[in-house]
């Protein structure tokens, strides 16, 4: 930044409302946003963007351990699939309502983290991707075991109804799915927002960039990092709940490594440690294969690969980092 | 008392696979400190590519060694092409680009050869039953071949000078160079050596589990077991540790856990190892002084 | 001229360290650079193996080096014994020297084997051992060994007498003085240890902050005592 520029931030404070209308502005549009497809798209282009906002949310979860705190999980689909399954038991064997089921998938889900966390402790990154990729390819078999087949429904899977609008609201269930998920992510994401932007969010990315020099700085390494996992399983854990509910099924085949490798990619292509970016993140990874269908009918995963590759030589920032620098670039053109 | 021993003696055969993949991914360690997880799609391509030539009419050893040259080929290829330009990159980036290469091999392999589960033929066979019907054919076949690669490679690293040349980039890449050693070359011999011995591997393998695109994901996990047990830095504890949990993995399936969970042992020995003696039984302790 | 170097700039990342030095070694002869900590020395090495961005001329036998890589500087006949020395560790002392003599192809490598051995006693004694569990001294010897293994005709030494004790750092510059008189390898020697420096120099450069302030031949400049006493403090 040239020196009249930090000169006038300093002098005066006025000059930074602007950015604050311009979030304000962002902000409405996107909630306007959020409400115009109810009206605007047919059945099955809701319930992608629906499947859209909610591998968005888990994207989300994903980034606050390893792109906020930097612990790498390739497991992070064991997280779905526990969220994922709550919520199916309990509304297919006990008939609870869809919202009784997310406190208690939450919980269980941030319990699980919490879990997960402390053996992740004692792991460097590549160590912790490992046992988190071991981990994600030995959940199919877990969930398919027979000692727990009577709850889970065994390879069949489970069938969940998606709740219809409560109070006689004027949408179908199909609109009231999609608007239930973005406000559940909403609430989640302007919670991770807020979080990142605190004292934690910080104490978090310190643990990042510097684990040594964190801990010199007397913070409770072990406790951020456990949180972190906890907090991070909830959210990818709320995701899996409403994905149940959104896909009306649930079966262990669903939830192979395949599921940690597509938050993964969504994650590196929206941008590692952007709010912004788990947005893009999810939107990419549920439009995209069907881009790389369209372009080869055959290896869509082979394209899918090679999409990650390109991001990770080109754009390591990824689509957030993109729009970060093309921002910068207009708003120091302007002045 | 025969089932057991029976147990034991399979599990030795297919921990010498686990061993071979094992050493694979701790070479490719030892050289750049990162762990290959698309190791097991390459593996897997390279077979089907010798399930074609021998579809093609190629006789078996012929299509085996013509495997492993091309493996060689496909992973210093990679090396050079796809690991150089990120060596300087955080772990995460490095985490990225190998779960890139197991989308792209893992995808190709399907896209070319199709989903269909194939049968891998198999050159050792017998008429009459080996050892009071103690082992099989092929496991005895294939046991003799992954320690015979084994011992080569061992032989290679301790005897010759190129061996010697690439411990040396390994170990100290830095002062690898200062005695002219070109040290990226040395990688990509490692990545190539470490995609013959996964060839290897996935054509031992394939006439027992049949072959099909996602054939070596839980072979590659059990090698991960393997090696962590071992010890990540240790080639030899590496290769011990392979065939432990080959030996482990079959009593476990056969007297306790059954068979659909057998990953779950290899998720076991890989969470255990890491949170009670992370180095491994015969790795290095590193400590670092901060 | 062995090497010449005429406005070398050298740094690491965006960093400038080294402003513009002009100095040379000769055939045969020895030149010390010296300076305090953080003055470029190590920075200088480094720049003529490639170890690190470089700007300006740096002539070998009249051929320009400027910016080759570590390995191809090496082959060319320099060795270099970086700070830390730079030793095989987990290699023993014998695969340590195969290493020395790794890029040549001629046949007297087992008989500079024992050439050195001769000047390097104590690394015979140890020769099936781990590097590693060598004493600071003896790695230092199997630092400059290894360097010698390459039949170079430039040596590079970094700081030889760095965390050494003095009885053994006067035995390492005892086999230097060797080194300088019975073969015709030329030395760039960089320390902080002037005195030692000098005595085993022909010509001498001061580093300070990335600029030579004085130079000269060693010899004048070791009687010169105002010389001593501003620049190198005693």
């Amino acid at each position: 930044m040239a020196e009249s520029e930090t000169l006038r931030s300093v002098t005066m404070p006025e000059a930074r409302n602007p950015a604050r209308a311009w979030r304000a502005i962002l902000v409405l549009a996107g909630i306007v946003a959020a409400f115009a497809p109810v009206y605007l798209l047919e059945s099955f282009q809701l319930f992608q963007l629906t499947m859209a906002v909610i591998m968005a949310l888990a994207v989300l979860g994903l980034n606050i351990v390893t792109g906020y705190n930097g612990q790498i999980s390739l497991g992070h689909g064991a997280f779905f699939a526990v969220g994922a399954y709550v919520t199916a038991i309990l509304m297919s064997h006990f008939d609870w309502s869809f919202w009784a089921t997310l406190p208690f998938s939450a919980a269980i889900c941030a319990a699980v983290g919490y879990g997960v966390g402390f053996p992740a402790l004692r792991l460097g990154g590549l160590y912790l991707a490992l046992t988190t990729f071991s981990l994600a390819v030995a959940v199919p078999q877990i969930l398919k075991h027979k000692a727990i087949e009577d709850w889970t429904g065994g390879v069949q899977g489970l069938f969940l109804v998606k709740p219809d609008a409560p109070f006689g609201l004027p949408f179908t269930s199909d609109q009231w799915m999609y608007l239930v998920a973005v406000f559940i992510a909403g609430l989640c994401f302007w919670g991770t927002w807020n979080l990142v932007r605190s004292r934690i969010g910080r104490a978090l990315m310190a643990i990042r960039d510097n684990p040594i020099a964190a801990e010199a700085m007397g913070m409770d390494i072990a406790a951020l990092k456990t949180g972190a996992f906890a907090v991070s399983a909830m959210v990818t854990g709320i995701a899996g709940s409403l994905s149940a509910v959104a896909i009306e099924f649930v079966a262990p085949d669903s939830f192979g490594f395949g599921v940690s490798i597509t938050l993964f990619v969504g994650m590196v292509v929206g941008g590692v440690a952007s709010i912004l970016g788990s947005l893009f993140g999810g939107l990419f990874v549920l439009f995209v294969p069907n881009i790389a269908e369209a372009i080869s009918k055959a290896a869509p995963g082979v394209i899918y690969g090679v999409i990650l590759i390109l991001f990770l030589f080109l754009l390591p920032d990824g689509f957030a980092g993109l729009l970060r620098r093309i921002a910068a670039r207009l708003t120091r053109g302007r002045q | 008392m025969d089932g057991l021993a029976h147990q034991i003696v399979a599990g030795i055969a297919t921990g010498g696979i686990y061993a071979s993949v094992a050493l694979a991914i701790v070479m490719i360690y030892q050289a750049t400190h990162h762990v290959n997880f698309a190791q097991g799609e390459i593996a897997t391509l390279s077979t089907f590519l010798a399930w074609s030539m021998i579809q093609a009419g190629l006789p078996y050893w012929v299509a085996f060694f013509a495997t492993i040259a091309v493996s060689f080929v496909i992973g210093v290829l990679v090396e050079r092409l796809l690991m150089r330009p990120v060596q300087n990159a955080p772990v995460l980036t490095h985490v990225g680009v190998f779960i890139g290469l197991l989308l792209i091999f893992g995808n190709a392999t399907g896209w070319i050869f199709g989903y269909t589960t194939k049968v891998f033929p198999t050159p050792f066979t017998s008429d009459k039953p080996l050892a009071g019907g103690l082992i099989s054919a092929h496991e005895l076949g294939s046991t003799v071949v992954t320690l015979v690669v084994l011992t080569l490679v061992w032989a290679f690293f301790r005897f010759t000078k190129l061996g010697l040349g690439m411990r040396a980039a390994a170990y100290n890449p830095r002062s690898a160079r200062l005695v002219g050693i070109r040290v990226g070359w040395m990688l990509a011999l490692g990545w190539g050596l470490a995609a013959a011995i996964g060839a290897v591997a996935g054509m031992m393998v394939a006439p027992v589990v049949f072959l099909d695109p996602t054939m070596m994901l839980g072979i590659l996990l059990y090698a991960f077991a393997g090696a962590l047990l071992g010890g990540i830095d240790n080639p030899m504890g590496a290769v011990i540790g392979g065939f432990v949990v080959g030996v482990l993995e079959n009593l476990a399936g056969a007297y306790v856990v059954g068979t659909e969970l057998k990953l779950t042992v290899a998720l076991a020995i890989i969470i255990g190892v890491l949170v009670v003696r992370p180095s491994g039984l015969f790795g290095r302790v590193v400590y670092s002084r901060v | 001229m062995l090497l010449e170097a005429k406005g070398l700039k050298a740094g690491y990342g965006p960093t400038h360290v080294l402003q513009g030095l002009d100095f040379e070694v000769a055939e045969g002869g020895v030149t010390a650079l010296l300076g305090a900590n953080g003055a470029g020395k190590t920075t200088t090495l480094r720049a003529i193996c490639g170890m690190c961005r470089a700007e300006g001329e740096i002539r070998f036998q009249g051929q320009s080096i400027t910016g080759r890589a570590t390995e191809d500087v090496a082959r060319l006949g320099i060795a270099h014994v970086p700070d830390g020395r730079g030793t095989f560790m987990e290699l023993s002392v014998e695969e340590n020297f195969r290493l020395g003599a790794y890029v040549r192809k001629d046949k007297e490598v087992q008989a500079d084997f024992d050439r050195i051995c001769d000047l390097f006693p104590r690394l015979r004694q140890r020769w099936k051992q781990q590097a590693g569990t060598l004493s600071g001294g003896e790695q230092q010897m199997l630092a400059i060994a290894r360097a010698l293994l390459l039949r170079p005709k430039l040596l590079l030494l970094d700081e030889p007498s760095f965390g050494l004790a003095p009885l053994i750092v006067q035995e390492i510059f005892a086999i230097m003085r060797r080194i300088r008189d019975e073969s015709g390898v030329g030395i760039l020697l960089v320390e902080q240890n002037a005195n030692l420096a000098l005595e085993l120099a022909d010509l001498a450069y001061l580093l300070e902050t990335g600029r030579i302030v004085m130079h000269g031949r060693a010899a004048e400049i070791r009687q010169d005592e105002a010389i001593r006493r501003s620049y190198l403090g005693y």
